[in-house]
């Protein structure tokens, strides 16, 4: 179990490096650097330009010196937790991102755990009791939930709570916790508001798993292990759930490799239609303003917690499935 | 059929007119079609045959495991359990309690291909104590015991490691001596055995089958081999049914059939097998054509077009009648029959029930 | 592989005898062989409904697609200030206000206030004014195809001044309708061309990943598990923004598509490597390739041909993805950009709650973007399920 997480870190390396080489892309790809869209802004603003300033800032991120020398001075800083400076909020990096991964990470995980204990029964029961109404109908809610992108399920869902109930959806809390300190009430407060970002982030996924689960257990039920299974005697309940299902809960474990990413996708866009707090909306005004450092930043540290996430899945997968385990196939 | 009938207290066995059908959006596919044979307390038979035959259909209407869309329609499988009420296995629920009961319990069965047949998921020790509880009243630590004994005597080296042992971990030659195994949990009446050295290499092949006879001698309990290798009957079967295109052509003890086949298919059949001594440079015969697919059988015997004694005009209309060759023995073919022999060909069909 | 076809004797001997027999005849069989096995596929396609429907509604929206100068009633960039937001109008088969049955088609006008408070204009029918509308009417000049000049449209307002807005207006007083039918060859172009894109490199690095193997596999695999690992969204959120702002609305297009292509191959790729591990030790390979066959020749030959329906279920089910993602990148306003019209484009327009209120029809380029995704989604579903004989 060791050597194998061992091996599966090792493979995260060159993943690692290439997200970081991608990120850092992102951040230079834009014409001009960091200095003279500083500079131009400050300009127009009207405000002095500090020489010495600027020369330290230039020596700090290696502009003007070849690429990987950039590259290299990037990733020592934020090997030390200095992610640079973000010119839209004048204020670090690492603070704006602390004050908002948080809540992206609650919102993501909470919306992978609410689709996990939804789609698991729905799934089973559609296949257990193929072309039954109810699979029918799983299988519709499946097809409607891919199908339709989610800012037009959190749009959908503003109208109607807008129109019929006269209530208005966004933010992850209420105006009176917005900027109160931490509490109880304050944590109820985000509860309360959370399920509506869940229903809109989820269903994609939900959709999804239901739609996989449903095809794993059936394809396994039809495997010559469940025939003898059941020709040795065993009863037709506990057949489904102790053979096919187990073989079939693995790939139902290793999506987290994908529901991860799209959930952390669909995030940006929902949060911004949503309005909420999270690194969504920030991403979004980064690249609009094409505040550089800020958007590089985040989507380097999305893009890891989504490795790093997989890697957890997939040590949780070797736990379950004896076959990843002992590195057979 | 009245010879089988015949049989003293009645066979352990006794399958008459099986017809099993998958009804697939093709058509209708009569995979077996109106199959008897008789398995005798203590013996062995093997159902030989080419593939797409039904034999494997056969057996798995016994237990009633034939799957989507396949279904028994008509036919008895009247099983006689010593000591036990008498069922027809052909219209009894294949969920119900009593035919989970016999399955593993009375009524074993081993597969063609021994590692998928295991659980990658289960080590080989939990699915062979499952085995064991489901059917007697055994606690955890004796289940596992039993289970420890049975790997011992299928021949497993060191059966306690292998309790842990996943099957991905096994060859396939231990995987099948593992379903063994656990087929024995119970001491069944019946094993079925279902092709079960044709996924293996040639060698295993041999100790498996040597296993199979050695523990079917000691128990004294039935089988019912299922196979296309003609080499395992000769060495295993004590009766012999041959199958083609979902009927039974030819039934037989296996001295007769080997020494005296009837039927034209059966006698082509032991004529392409390779025999030492028979001179090298004699060619081997093979049997022309290839076996229709079964949905499309051909009219009248379903083996006329690759038959070297087809007499055009008879086979090709009627179904041939199954015709008593001998004591317990029949053979499907017009030549056997007298009323064909003697008179031309017959107005209207031989009136033999298909 | 290189090896085995040097090692391979076929060419110093001559043919056996038998050979040139079967030469001439093996093109011949093999295309029947094909063309049974498509006709298998297309049999079963048959059969399955829900594929059948989407199959006819994915043709109905190209059709539209490729049609939309004609059928829409204006062009994209046609707009009048004066009817902002006008909500839709219905559309009069009779006329029975003159106490008789007075067939044809028209619509009302409008009268708008202006609320003193807010300043915000609001609609009502006008009942009195009767804008005939007419079926292949004149209007402005398009060009089918970009190649065919004509000026007749199927629907609009026999007089092209006349406000007609059967789905209402836009924020900028933009005929919805005609938006629509505009966005749709864009949007679904988009999707067209991106996989096309998206196909060359899947099927390009996902047959050397399968056909090679060893180290050569390795790296790409590498490269594919990358680009499933990232979060999508934003890799394209950054690479849009990246994009140069002086651009036009063509380079865009084509940025955006190639931006969706690049991240949308590694499910080809995925499929394409599968299937020619699974097929590269059949025996019909290794005979092709003991036949001395180029190795283009078993590949596409040989290989290509027993999972062509395969590749084209994948492909089918990726074309939703990519309608998906370039509304997606649209709507958040890093993706197309005006004039360019495209669903995504159009749902700019709904994004806050206000607007929506006042104009809910603004969601109607959300409808097809539903339609079309579960058309395409049946379609390759459809097409999966009957390229698998094997499957059930």
């Amino acid at each position: 179990m060791l050597t194998f997480i061992a091996r599966r870190c090792l493979v995260m390396v060159p993943t690692l490096f290439a997200i970081s080489v991608v990120a850092f892309l992102i951040i230079q790809l834009p014409p001009g650097d960091y200095l003279t869209t500083m500079v131009t802004r400050l300009e127009a603003e009207g405000q002095q330009v500090d020489e010495a300033m600027l020369a330290g800032l230039r020596d700090r991120y290696g502009l003007g010196r070849p690429v990987h020398e950039q590259y290299l001075a990037w990733m020592s800083g934020i090997v030390h937790g200095d992610f640079g400076q973000s010119f839209e909020y004048g204020t670090s990096v690492s603070s704006l991102i602390a004050d908002r991964l948080p809540l992206s990470i609650v919102l993501t995980v909470s919306t992978l755990l609410a689709t996990w204990l939804i789609a698991f029964p729905i799934g089973l029961y559609s296949a257990v009791r193929q072309y039954s109404p109810g699979d029918y109908l799983a299988t519709t809610i499946g097809f409607l939930g891919l199908a339709v992108p989610n800012f037009l399920i959190a749009l959908g869902l503003m109208y109607v709570m807008h129109t019929v109930f006269g209530y208005s959806v966004g933010g992850l809390f209420s105006p009176e916790y917005r900027d109160a300190p931490w509490s109880l009430a304050k944590v109820g407060d985000l509860a309360a508001h959370l399920w509506i970002p869940i229903v809109v982030l989820g269903t994609a996924g939900t959709a999804g798993l239901i739609r996989i689960l449903r095809a794993n257990v059936l394809d396994e039920v039809r495997k010559p292990y469940v025939v003898a299974a059941r020709a040795r005697g065993v009863p037709e309940r506990r057949l489904v759930f102790k053979y096919p299902l187990r073989v079939a809960l693995n790939p139902f474990i290793s999506t987290v490799g994908w529901v991860l990413p799209a959930l952390l996708s669909g995030e940006v866009i929902v949060a911004s239609v949503l309005n909420l707090p999270t690194t969504g909306p920030l991403l979004l005004g980064a690249l609009r303003s094409q505040d550089m450092y800020l958007a590089g930043s985040i989507i380097l540290i999305v893009s890891v917690l989504t490795v790093v996430g997989t890697l957890l899945s997939d040590v949780l997968l070797a736990r379950l499935d004896p076959r990843v385990r002992l590195g057979h196939r | 059929m009245s010879a089988a009938s015949a049989v003293g207290d009645g066979p352990l066995l006794e399958i008459d007119g099986l017809k099993t059908q998958f009804f697939t959006r093709e058509g209708t596919v009569r995979a077996v079609d109106g199959v008897s044979l008789s398995v005798p307390r203590g013996a062995t038979v093997c159902v030989v045959g080419e593939s797409g035959c039904g034999k494997s259909v056969t057996a798995r209407s016994v237990l009633g495991l034939v799957d989507e869309p396949g279904r028994i329609v008509g036919g008895r499988i009247r099983w006689r359990p010593a000591g036990g009420d008498e069922v027809d296995l052909a219209t009894l629920e294949p969920t119900s309690e009593r035919m989970r009961r016999i399955r593993g319990g009375e009524i074993s069965m081993v597969f063609q291909e021994p590692m998928a047949s295991l659980s990658p998921m289960h080590t080989v020790g939990s699915q062979l104590v499952e085995a064991i509880r489901l059917h007697l009243p055994l606690g955890r630590a004796e289940a596992r015991d039993r289970a420890v004994e049975l790997l011992r005597r299928v021949g497993i080296p060191r059966p306690e490691a292998r309790m842990e042992a996943y099957s991905f971990q096994l060859s396939g030659g231990m995987c099948q001596r593992v379903m063994i195994a656990i087929a024995l949990a119970c001491d069944p009446a019946l094993l079925i055995a279902d092709e079960p050295t044709t996924a293996l290499d040639v060698t295993t092949q041999a100790r498996i089958i040597d296993l199979l006879r050695d523990l079917q001698a000691r128990s004294g309990m039935s089988v019912l081999f299922i196979t296309h290798d003609l080499g395992v009957v000769a060495e295993i079967a004590d009766e012999v049914v041959v199958m083609y295109l979902g009927t039974v052509v030819e039934r037989g003890g296996v001295d007769e059939i080997f020494h005296d086949p009837k039927h034209p298919y059966t006698r082509a059949l032991i004529g392409s097998v390779p025999r030492m001594g028979r001179g090298s440079r004699q060619r081997l015969t093979t049997i022309r054509g290839t076996v229709p697919h079964p949905s499309d059988r051909p009219a009248g015997c379903a083996f006329h077009p690759r038959c070297d004694v087809a007499v055009a005009g008879v086979c090709d209309r009627t179904d041939p009648p199954d015709a008593v060759v001998g004591p317990a023995r029949t053979a499907r073919c017009v030549l056997y029959d007298p009323v064909a022999v003697s008179a031309s060909p017959p107005a209207d069909g031989s009136g033999v029930t298909p | 592989m290189t090896d085995l076809t040097s090692q391979a004797p076929p060419r110093e001997p001559d043919p056996p005898p038998e050979s040139p027999a079967a030469v001439p005849e093996t093109p011949g069989r093999r295309s029947r062989g094909t063309a049974s096995q498509r006709r298998l596929v297309w049999w079963r396609f048959k059969q399955h409904r829900l594929a059948m429907a989407g199959l006819i509604v994915t043709a109905g929206i190209y059709v539209v697609a490729v049609f939309a100068g004609f059928l829409a009633p204006f062009s994209s960039s046609t707009f009048d200030p004066e009817y902002t937001y006008a909500p839709p109008q219905r559309l009069h088969v009779v006329d029975r206000s003159g106490g008789d049955w007075d067939w044809g088609l028209f619509v009302h006008g409008y009268r708008s206030t202006v609320d003193d408070e807010t300043l915000e204009l609001t609609f009502e029918p006008d009942e009195s004014q009767k804008i005939d509308v007419g079926l292949f009417v004149k209007g402005e000049e398009y060009e089918i195809l970009g190649l065919i000049p004509w000026d007749r449209h199927l629907i609009g307002p026999t007089n092209p001044d006349d406000p007609m807005y059967l789905l209402g207006g836009t924020r900028t007083g933009h005929d919805l309708l005609s938006r629509m039918i505009h966005g749709t060859t864009v949007s679904m172009s988009i999707g067209l061309v991106g996989v096309a894109m998206a196909f060359v490199l899947g099927v390009t690095l996902g047959g050397i990943s399968g056909y090679v193997g060893g180290r050569t596999d390795l790296a790409i695999q590498r490269l594919v598990e990358f680009f499933m690992s990232v979060p999508s969204i934003p890799l394209w959120l950054g690479l849009a923004a990246a994009l140069p702002p002086e651009w036009g609305p063509m380079q865009r297009y084509f940025a955006i598509t190639t931006i969706l292509a690049a991240i949308a191959w590694t499910d080809l790729a995925r499929v394409v490597r599968g299937r020619f591990l699974s097929l590269r030790n059949e025996e019909f390979v290794t005979s092709a390739r003991l036949d001395g066959s180029s190795r283009q020749r078993v590949i596409f030959r040989h290989m290509m041909p027993s999972f062509s329906s395969h590749l084209i279920a994948s492909v089918t089910l990726s074309v939703p993805g990519m309608i998906l993602a370039e509304t997606s990148l649209s709507f958040l306003g890093l993706g197309l950009q005006a004039p360019v019209v495209s669903w995504g484009v159009l749902l700019q327009d709904a994004q806050n709650i206000r607007a929506m209120a006042t104009a809910p029809w603004l969601l109607l380029p959300g409808l097809c973007v539903i339609v079309s995704v579960l058309a395409l989604n049946f379609v390759g579903d459809g097409l999966r399920d009957a390229a698998d004989p094997y499957k059930r």
